[in-house]
Order: structure tokens, then C-alpha cells, then sequence
């Protein structure tokens, strides 16, 4: 396949950046996008020139390290994968791709495509956990009865991946998928009840710190999610929050 | 720990938009109710009698500044949320498949609530405005011919007839907009009917402007359709009513809603101004 790259480059955070064009020849269709922007960067560093940098890791669909927002949706437009997970057989035979990174003003460009998604992680950090005492005689968790029905809803919350997808997606860079996902997989379980006030205020605070923006329920988010988050979990959790905050 | 105030979080913002917005759905039904009077068959009669109820009724006085107050902070929250959700991403995308993912009317309910916003102020400035504050509003009045001789009266509310003549030859006069009072022994007698319904059709027969008028007026209940589109079940969502088993109910309810409330408003100008005889 022979297509057109409209890729984002910028040398740093202070620089303003701008689309470049990069043509590219003998792209095969079993190709991951990622193999495919491999052979580009090979090309590009045998010229002499600064490979596209960009975020990933497991390149299996679990890390949720990458990203990139590939003609106009988060992770390509396939449905429930990650670009890691994205094939070539997706794309036509002289097709024109553009390659931005996730955007948001609380997602920062570092380099090129590569975006800082800390924010997340103090989000995380603000109350997606569980205080438990580990100074040994600790309960195994599979002592507590859960019913099966709330178990599963809580695994379904725990398969976010945090990637970010749901912020780059979103017309507001609204975080609000991914915190809900976090909240959820707590609020459903007995372990997560105890201390459910005050990691839904915490979190949501942090959120809102972090200049994400406001849910306006579009949904864009719940589509373009590789790990399919329902909108469900947004409900759930503005519900949680409204019994916290009158608590 | 900070207790988020339920006032300055993005997720209280959100639970304020959801219930001033579904309490303008219950105004929108209130309000088409009393705007269905002008098909029925005694449409002036019906009309300004609901004119006068919805002016003079305490509890309808309640809801009416609940309204006023519900469609100031919609407005406002809703610019604030609209502004700070721009500001969120400050470098936007080369190309975003917005459409993929996403109906257009839940991406652009800032423009929409703006073009209602606009709609709702020249709507009361054409019809509330005279209703609350003019002097020279005119009261109902019927022909009536008896012996082949036409003459004019009054209504009121009473439901009985007053000579417009006894008011010409000053034997009553006309006090508060409304009363009409006995000159002779200074007592209030009747009440009349402020003619809103007159106001009304003259607005959209207008000979100049009545057809841009009309015009204008569906197209605002279209722009009301889009916006409820989505904020009908947007409003559930974000109070946390989401359950599957009701989400189909509710997202139904809301289409229709959505299509019916603003098209049953958009008939009525329509049909003062192409079908109502003058
Ligand atoms: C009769 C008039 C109106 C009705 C019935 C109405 C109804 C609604 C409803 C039900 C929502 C959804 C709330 C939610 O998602 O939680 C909404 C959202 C919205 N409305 Fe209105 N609205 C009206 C007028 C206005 C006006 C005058 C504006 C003014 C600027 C406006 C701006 C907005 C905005 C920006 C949103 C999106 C907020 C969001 O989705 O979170 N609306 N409206
Ligand atoms: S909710 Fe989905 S899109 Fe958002 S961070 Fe989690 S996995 Fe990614
Ligand atoms: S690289 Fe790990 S999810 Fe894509």
C-alpha cells in the first residue's frame, strides 16, 4: 500500500509544531499502525532525520500507554482496539492518514505525538484505591461474598486502561469515562464502600483541578473506547457524587 | 475535606443544567397548552382568558419566577460550561471525525440554547412585555349586531357584555389597564380581557413582516427540536438515571418529546397566518 502521513511533529513542549507530510511505499495490510510508523521512523533515521516519537509499550492492547488520534478518532476507526491493536487492512491503498496526538490542555504535548497523561495518575492518586492493612492476617478477598452480577460490572469498570482515548475523543477533553471507570470498580464492591465518600469528592476535585472539561453526554467517548467503559459508569458516578456531597 | 461545593464542580454544574432544563420541559407544556387556545373554535375568549390566568393566578406566579429564575441559570451555567469546555482543549485537531462518534445536536447545544435564548427575549418583548407593562394594551372587545344594528362591547370577565359606547360617552371609564369603573358613583363594576389575542394574530398577520415573522418562529421550534434531541435524556444521565432497562423509555420519551412539543408550538403561527380568516 502507498499512503500519505499528515503527521503532528514538534520538537518540544515550547514549540508550536505543525503537520508535516511524509509519504510512505510497501505498507503491508497485515501491518499493526505501529509497525507501520517502525518502518517510517527506519526510513526517516537512514535520511538522517528525527524519528516521529510516540507513546507505547505492551503493543498488545492492555498498557494503555498508546495513543494517537488517527483521522479524526481516537485510536483509529476501528472499533473497541487500541492503535497498537489498529491493522493497515483498515486503511485503502493511496489513502491520506492524518496523526495527531491526543488533545487536551490537561494532556500536554512532550514531543511530537507523545502526550503527558500524569494528570491521570494523580486523579488515581486523589482516591482510586483502597486503604487496606498488609502487616500480614490479611482476609483473602475471596472471603467476602460479592454477588456475581456486581462483580462483573466491577471487572467490566477495571478493564479501563487509562489510555486517554475518552479525553481526546471528547468535544469538552471531558475525563469523565475514565474517572467513573475508577470510581465504579470501587463503588461496586464491598472493599470500596468504606471509603466511597470521600474518593468520589477527592477524585472528581482532582479532575476538575486538572482542567479537563465538563460532560456534556455526547458519548463520544463510549464509542471511541477500546475497552468499550459504559456511559453507565458516568451515571454511576454522578450519582455517587451527588449522595457525597450532601452527606 | 473539601465538600465540593454543589454549586462550582463540573458535576454539579451538570445536575443544575439537568434540572432547570427539565423544568423548562414542564414550562414547554404548560406554555404550548395555553398557545393551543388560539385553535380552538372561541380562540380569542380562551386565549385571553388564559392570558389573564397566567398573569393574575398566584400558584402560576410561582412558577413563573421559577421559570424566569430556571431559564437565567440554564442560560448562564450553560455559557460557563460552554466557555470552559472550549478553553479545555487549546489546540484543536487538523481533523476530527466528530461524526463518527457523536450526534451533531449534542455538540452544538451552546449555539442552540444561544438561538432560544435570543428567541425567548424578542418573545417577550412582543407579547409578555405588553401583557405585564402596557398602557395602551387593548381590551377584548365583540360586535354584536342586534336589529340589524352593529355595535361594540366590551367582555368581561363575568361573562357578560359592556357597551364600548357607555366607555366613548365617558358614563364608565377604564382604571389599572383593566377595571372599569362607574363615573357617577366611583365603583369598580367589571373587569375586561387585555387583548393579547389581538396582539397576537396582528403579529403574525402583519402585512409586511408577518410571513418572517412566522418563518421565524418555526425555525426557533426547530433549533427548541435539536436542543431537546439531546437534552431530554441528557438531563437523566446526568442526574445518574442510567439503567438499561429504562434507558430505551427514557431516550424514546425524549424524541418524541422533542418533535412533538416544538412542532404542536410551530403549527399554531403558521395557522394564524395562512389559514385564519381575518
Ligand atoms: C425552553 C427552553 C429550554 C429548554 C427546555 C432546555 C432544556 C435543556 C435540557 C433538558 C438540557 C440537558 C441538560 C443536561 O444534559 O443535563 C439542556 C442543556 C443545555 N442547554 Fe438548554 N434548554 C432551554 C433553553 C436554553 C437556553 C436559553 C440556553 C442558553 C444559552 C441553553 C443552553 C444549554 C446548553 C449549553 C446545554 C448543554 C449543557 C449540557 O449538555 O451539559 N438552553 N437544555
Ligand atoms: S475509559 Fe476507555 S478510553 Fe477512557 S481511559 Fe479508560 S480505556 Fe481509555
Ligand atoms: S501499546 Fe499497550 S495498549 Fe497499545
Amino acid at each position: 500500500m502507498k499512503l500519505t502521513l499528515k503527521i503532528w511533529r514538534q520538537k518540544n513542549a515550547a514549540d508550536k509544531g505543525q503537520i508535516v507530510d511524509y509519504p510512505i511505499d510497501g505498507v503491508s495490510p497485515d501491518m499493526s499502525f505501529l509497525e507501520m510508523l517502525d518502518v517510517l521512523n527506519e526510513q526517516l533515521i537512514n535520511r538522517g532525520e528525527d524519528p516521529v516519537a510516540f507513546d507505547h509499550d505492551c503493543r498488545e492492547g492492555i498498557c494503555g500507554m498508546c495513543s494517537l488520534f488517527i483521522n479524526g478518532e481516537a485510536h483509529g476507526p476501528d472499533r473497541g482496539v487500541t492503535t497498537c491493536q489498529l491493522h493497515m487492512r483498515m486503511f485503502k491503498d493511496g489513502d491520506t492518514i492524518f496523526i495527531e496526538p491526543f488533545r487536551a490542555k490537561a494532556f500536554p504535548v512532550i514531543k511530537d505525538l507523545v502526550v503527558d497523561r500524569s494528570s491521570f495518575d494523580r486523579i488515581q492518586h486523589a482516591g482510586g484505591f483502597i486503604s487496606i492493612n498488609t502487616s500480614g492476617r490479611t482476609i483473602d478477598a475471596n472471603t467476602i461474598p460479592i454477588p456475581k452480577h456486581d462483580a462483573d460490572r466491577a471487572f467490566d469498570a477495571a478493564t479501563c486502561i487509562g489510555c486517554g482515548a475518552c479525553v481526546a475523543s471528547c468535544k469538552n477533553s471531558s475525563a469523565m469515562l475514565f474517572v467513573s471507570a475508577k470510581v465504579s470498580q470501587f463503588a461496586l464492591l464491598p472493599q470500596g464502600k468504606v471509603e466511597a465518600t470521600d474518593r468520589v469528592l477527592n477524585m472528581v476535585n482532582q479532575m476538575d483541578a486538572e482542567g479537563f472539561g465538563n460532560c456534556t453526554n455526547t458519548g463520544a467517548c463510549e464509542v471511541e473506547c477500546p475497552k468499550g467503559i459504559s456511559l453507565e459508569n458516568i451515571a454511576r458516578m454522578n450519582r455517587e457524587y451527588l449522595s457525597a456531597s450532601i452527606k | 475535606m473539601a465538600k465540593s461545593a454543589l454549586l462550582k464542580s463540573s458535576l454539579a454544574k451538570k445536575y443544575w443544567m439537568a434540572l432547570t432544563g427539565l423544568f423548562l420541559c414542564l414550562f414547554l407544556v404548560g406554555h404550548l397548552a395555553g398557545n393551543l387556545q388560539l385553535l380552538t373554535p372561541d380562540n380569542a375568549l380562551n386565549f385571553n382568558k388564559y392570558a389573564l390566568f397566567m398573569t393574575t393566578n398566584p400558584a402560576v406566579k410561582v412558577l413563573s419566577y421559577l421559570t424566569y429564575a430556571s431559564i437565567i441559570f440554564h442560560a448562564i451555567d450553560g455559557a460557563m460550561l460552554t466557555y470552559q469546555n472550549a478553553k479545555a482543549r487549546p489546540v484543536k485537531y487538523a481533523k476530527n471525525n466528530a461524526a463518527a462518534n457523536s450526534a451533531w445536536s449534542s455538540r452544538n447545544m451552546g449555539v442552540l440554547g444561544t438561538v432560544i435564548l435570543v428567541f425567548i427575549v424578542t418573545h417577550m418583548i412582543t407579547f409578555w412585555a405588553p401583557m405585564h407593562f402596557d398602557k395602551n394594551m387593548p381590551l377584548q372587545t365583540q360586535t354584536i349586531t342586534m336589529n340589524g344594528q352593529p355595535s361594540e362591547y366590551y367582555l368581561t370577565t363575568d361573562g357578560s357584555y359592556l357597551p364600548k359606547q357607555q366607555v366613548d360617552q365617558k358614563v364608565i371609564y377604564i382604571k389599572n389597564r383593566t377595571e372599569f369603573y362607574n363615573a357617577q358613583a366611583n365603583v369598580k363594576i367589571k373587569e375586561g380581557y387585555k387583548d393579547l389575542y389581538k396582539i397576537t394574530v396582528a403579529f403574525f398577520k402583519d402585512a409586511k413582516y408577518g410571513l418572517v415573522y412566522t418563518l421565524l418562529y418555526v425555525l426557533s421550534m426547530a433549533v427548541l427540536a435539536f436542543h431537546l434531541h439531546h437534552g431530554f435524556a441528557s438531563a437523566f444521565q446526568s442526574l445518574g438515571a442510567n439503567n438499561p432497562k429504562y434507558n430505551g423509555l427514557i431516550k424514546g420519551f425524549g424524541k418524541g418529546f422533542a418533535i412533538i412539543v416544538p412542532l404542536l408550538f410551530a403549527i399554531i403561527p403558521l395557522y394564524l397566518h395562512f389559514i385564519l380568516k381575518a
